[in-house]
């Protein structure tokens, strides 16, 4: 699948333990297929486009009110919206003259699961790690150890 | 064992992790110093780590491999940057070729471990440093998978045997 033999191809640092396969058919997988992972946290890496997602979930709004929130252009706000827009984080649609803008909840809860996921990864080693630990004081348990304690 | 503190910084481009251990500062030192120790928590079960080379000391090289369900092998190395033991190191990290060389391909990852003393324990905090956003990105992503295989029932078994509380 598209996701991990990108990640496999380009990841850094110490994931390689997680780089290796995603077992098929989940749903969160086929869910995070469809939303193309860079966009999303590229999308989501600058404060005010954080901003408008939180408005328009809070509400559907107009390009032009969004624009009165933030010191800069219109143009410059409507490209902060074309981000969002790729990112699948809102919807643009087109009523009348005005360009009505609304927050997708659902990939936003994409992201939380990507980051939950990582949060996971060390969760799971500091219960190994905690799981080791507790050995100690099971001494049969603890004879695969090498170390002098 | 008590995971305190999870943080993401998308401008800093890290990931903090903070975790307490009911055991002493030298102890947990030993998770991460002696290799037989660090390639039993290191990967998942069904990926477990192997360190051929593991030089915990200033300047020191690790290299390891995982072995994959399917037999496969893909191999990383760590460069430890900073000892100052037991209390704190850093390493690089990164990807290595079928020879176990870094692969200069990939951009490594940089790490920094802190262990504290606190009353009855000790206070890990793990801090991931990321040199780019695409780099922060694809880790975030490979996260993913992992929560996967979590939720494929290998939590339930860990929790299930005794863990220090």
């Amino acid at each position: 699948m598209g996701l991990a033999q990108r990640a496999v191809s380009a990841l850094t640092y110490n994931q390689m333990v997680v780089g290796i396969e995603a077992p098929q058919g989940s749903k969160v997988a086929d869910r995070i297929e469809n939303a193309d992972v860079d966009l999303l946290f590229h999308a989501l890496a600058d404060s005010t486009r954080r901003d408008i997602i939180a408005r328009t979930i809070e509400r559907e709004q107009s390009v032009s009110s969004l624009a009165e929130h933030y010191a800069m252009s219109f143009a410059a706000v409507q490209k902060h919206v074309a981000v969002l827009q790729r990112a699948s984080l809102v919807t643009k649609e087109k009523r009348g003259r005005e360009q009505i803008v609304y927050g997708n909840p659902s990939t936003l809860r994409v992201a939380s699961h990507l980051i939950k996921a990582y949060e996971d990864l060390w969760n799971q080693r500091a219960l190994r790690m905690a799981q080791i630990l507790s050995a100690d004081d099971h001494p049969k348990e603890a004879t695969k150890e090498q170390t002098d304690k | 064992m008590t995971v305190v503190s999870i943080d993401k910084d998308t401008t800093a481009l890290t990931l903090t992790f903070v975790a307490e251990f009911d055991a002493t500062v030298e102890r947990v030192w030993q998770l991460w110093e002696d290799p037989r120790q660090l390639e039993r928590w290191w990967g998942p079960p069904n990926y477990p780590a192997t360190f051929e080379q593991h030089e915990f000391v200033t300047g020191g090289t690790s290299k390891y491999y995982m072995t994959t369900p399917e037999g496969e092998k893909p191999r990383g190395w760590w460069t430890i940057t900073v000892i100052e033991a037991p209390h704190r190191f850093e390493f690089d990290d990164g990807f290595a070729d079928d020879n176990g060389d870094p692969d200069p391909a990939i951009e490594p990852g940089h790490a920094v471990v802190t262990l504290e003393s606190i009353d009855g324990g000790t206070r890990m905090t793990t801090t991931s440093y990321f040199t780019s956003e695409e780099q922060f990105n694809r880790v975030l992503a490979m996260g993913m998978e992992e929560g996967m295989r979590d939720a494929m029932g290998q939590i339930d078994e860990l929790l299930l045997e005794p863990v220090a509380r």
